[in-house]
């Protein structure tokens, strides 16, 4: 599959919502101009594209726009009109802390992960089936192969080696795509994600087809900052300069016109980041560790925490960009609140566990914002940045560029041997879970990790498709000084 | 013969709404039809200001033909279309 194409229809739907949220939001009535969006989304005698019927479509349309207004769907009673759940998440103060929520009205669709014989089995001679089963889980009646479900174990080694590819191997999206086991469907089949699991990598969201698994949005909390005249300050991180087709000046200045004070680089934290973490680097290798692992991304911390604590002695105690960043930002405003802009769902995460970022914005919402107050980026003249960061800081958003950036300082006799993890899955954890227990990663000495293929640029949630963000990206990192010249100053 | 003329449009609404994932037809269209089809990805065409369509963006035209809700396959099949008419 290509890095970051969610189905584009389901992103359609949910970026659709969120400027239709934001419009209600600034108009005269939110709440019940929150309550008619899946009647003017749905409204009479319109088309059903999707569901059985017209009802269905707004009962979903309905859940959906519960993720919009930020809170979670799976808690939210049946009853509650939209207006009134509308009223709740504007007079909420404290945004939650699960950064997922699941519908379950549209996740109905999915039958259970099993291996399943299909019309196409011959019932043949060989039947390599029953031998391929190690649990004795297959046997032929009528002429035809039956799985027994007690004792099948989804291995689907009976799939592999039918001859007549009459076996098929049924997946449920989300559960597949989890890399950690955190999403399945309870008894009712129903997808439940476990929170304790999960490390908000946002897999699941880009996998489901039906687009059930949605990211509780902060939306709200920031334009009521805005509306109540608070100082909020952007944190861009660099990813951002891919997602849309203007310069990353005119991006500054279309943001600030949506009501921020400022618009700060993300890339000025990541040049903090790149000097500690060579220093730290180079301190490990002198004191005989074999490898160190990077910490700057959020899923991967997460992963740590939850899944691999044998990994933390090996992980980098430098903290990540948006810390830096968001630390520099509060201590010249302390009246100000952060808002970080993010490609991913994970940094939801971490900022609620740092006191310094005060919401999250992902780059679709930050699309749909621009869709719903039809601002176009182009028409900005453009102005630079207050400081500017360095090529190796703007590159962190590209799998290997934090590893290159930590390798910019480090001498000719001290230069990483870097191992890239491309992207969180069942098989990387595997082998990181390997490194962790033998102390040692036979492949290099600095295990760059990122959750998503292709680094930040292949994050769940943003607007731009890979090649056209990474071409954007890499011709700002073009113009960009050396991180040696911007640390020295 | 005149040449099909295909206008991707990369204003912000219809870049957010899905017109990203349409750059693609930029590669894809001369690969396919050579010299007999013009593509390029143009500033707003102003479609989606107007009321409320920015729902049915990313618009595509195709010589003068508005596409909504544009998709590759779409506009493959309109050029198909045009070109089968000329």
């Amino acid at each position: 599959m290509a890095i970051n194409t969610p189905p584009k229809q389901t992103s359609h739907l949910k970026r659709e919502i969120l400027v239709r949220l934001i419009k209600a939001y600034l108009s005269d009535n939110f709440e019940e101009a929150t309550r008619m969006i899946p009647y003017d989304m749905r409204p009479k005698g319109s088309e059903v594209p999707y569901r059985c019927c017209i009802h269905k479509e707004r009962a979903i349309l309905r859940d959906r726009t519960i993720a919009g207004l930020g809170l979670s769907i799976e808690n939210a009673d049946d009853t509650e009109l939209l207006s009134t759940l509308a009223r709740k998440a504007e007079e909420r103060t404290e945004i939650e802390k699960n950064p997922l929520t699941v519908l379950h009205t549209a996740c109905q669709g999915c039958v259970p992960s099993r291996i399943y014989v299909t019309d196409l089995c011959q019932g043949c001679v060989a039947r390599p089936c029953q031998s391929a089963c190690k649990f004795g889980a297959i046997k032929v009646e009528n002429g035809k192969s039956v799985i027994d479900p007690e004792k099948c174990k989804n291995c689907g080694m009976c799939a592999q080696v039918c001859p007549y590819q009459a076996i098929a191997k049924i997946i449920v999206p989300c559960e597949n795509a989890c890399p950690v086991g955190a999403i399945a469907k309870d008894e009712n089949g129903l997808a439940q994600i476990d929170f304790d699991k999960c490390i908000s990598c946002g897999k699941c969201v880009s996998a489901c087809p039906f687009g059930a698994v949605h990211k509780k949005s902060q939306l709200i909390d920031i334009l009521k900052a805005i509306k109540n005249n608070e100082k909020l300050v952007a944190m861009v991180a660099p990813a951002i300069f891919g997602q849309l087709p203007c310069t990353p000046q005119q991006l500054k200045d279309a943001i600030l016109s949506l009501g921020f004070a400022d618009v700060i680089e993300v890339a000025e934290g990541a040049d903090i980041t790149t000097k500690n973490e060579a220093a730290e680097f180079k301190e490990r290798m002198e004191e005989g560790q074999k490898f160190m692992t990077t910490s700057c991304c959020a899923g991967y911390n997460e992963l740590v925490e939850k899944h691999v604590p044998e990994l933390k002695p090996f992980r980098s105690e430098t903290k990540t960009p948006a810390y830096y960043t968001a630390e520099i930002v509060k201590k010249e405003n302390p009246n100000a609140k952060t808002v970080f802009f993010s490609p991913c769902i994970a940094k939801r995460r971490e900022a609620t566990q740092n006191p310094n970022i005060d919401f999250v914005l992902n780059y679709d919402e930050l699309g749909a914002w621009f869709v719903a107050l039809n601002v176009q980026v182009t028409n900005f003249e453009g102005s630079d940045f207050r400081k500017e960061s360095s090529a190796q800081a703007r590159n962190f958003a590209v799998t290997g560029g934090v590893a290159g950036a930590v390798n910019s300082l480090l001498e000719d006799d001290e230069k990483a041997k870097p191992y890239i993890v491309d992207g969180l899955n069942k098989q990387s954890i595997r082998d990181l879970k390997k490194f962790a227990k033998n102390g040692v990663c036979e492949f290099g000495n600095l295990i760059e990790v990122m959750a998503c293929p292709g680094g930040c640029l292949g994050g769940s949630n943003t607007i731009n498709a890979y090649k056209p963000a990474l071409k954007q990206l890499t011709a700002y990192v073009g113009e960009s000084p050396e991180i040696k010249d911007v640390i020295k100053e | 013969m005149e040449k099909v003329s295909v206008k991707v449009c990369l204003g912000t609404t219809c870049f957010v709404m899905g017109s990203a994932n349409l750059q693609e037809l930029i590669d894809i269209v001369p690969q396919k039809y050579g010299d007999k089809v013009d593509v390029s990805g143009v500033p707003c065409l102003g479609l989606c200001a107007t009321d409320w369509e920015f729902s049915k963006a990313p618009y595509v035209k195709v010589d003068n033909d508005v596409i909504k809700e544009a998709t590759v396959e779409k506009v493959l099949a309109a050029v198909d279309a045009k070109l089968g008419k000329k």
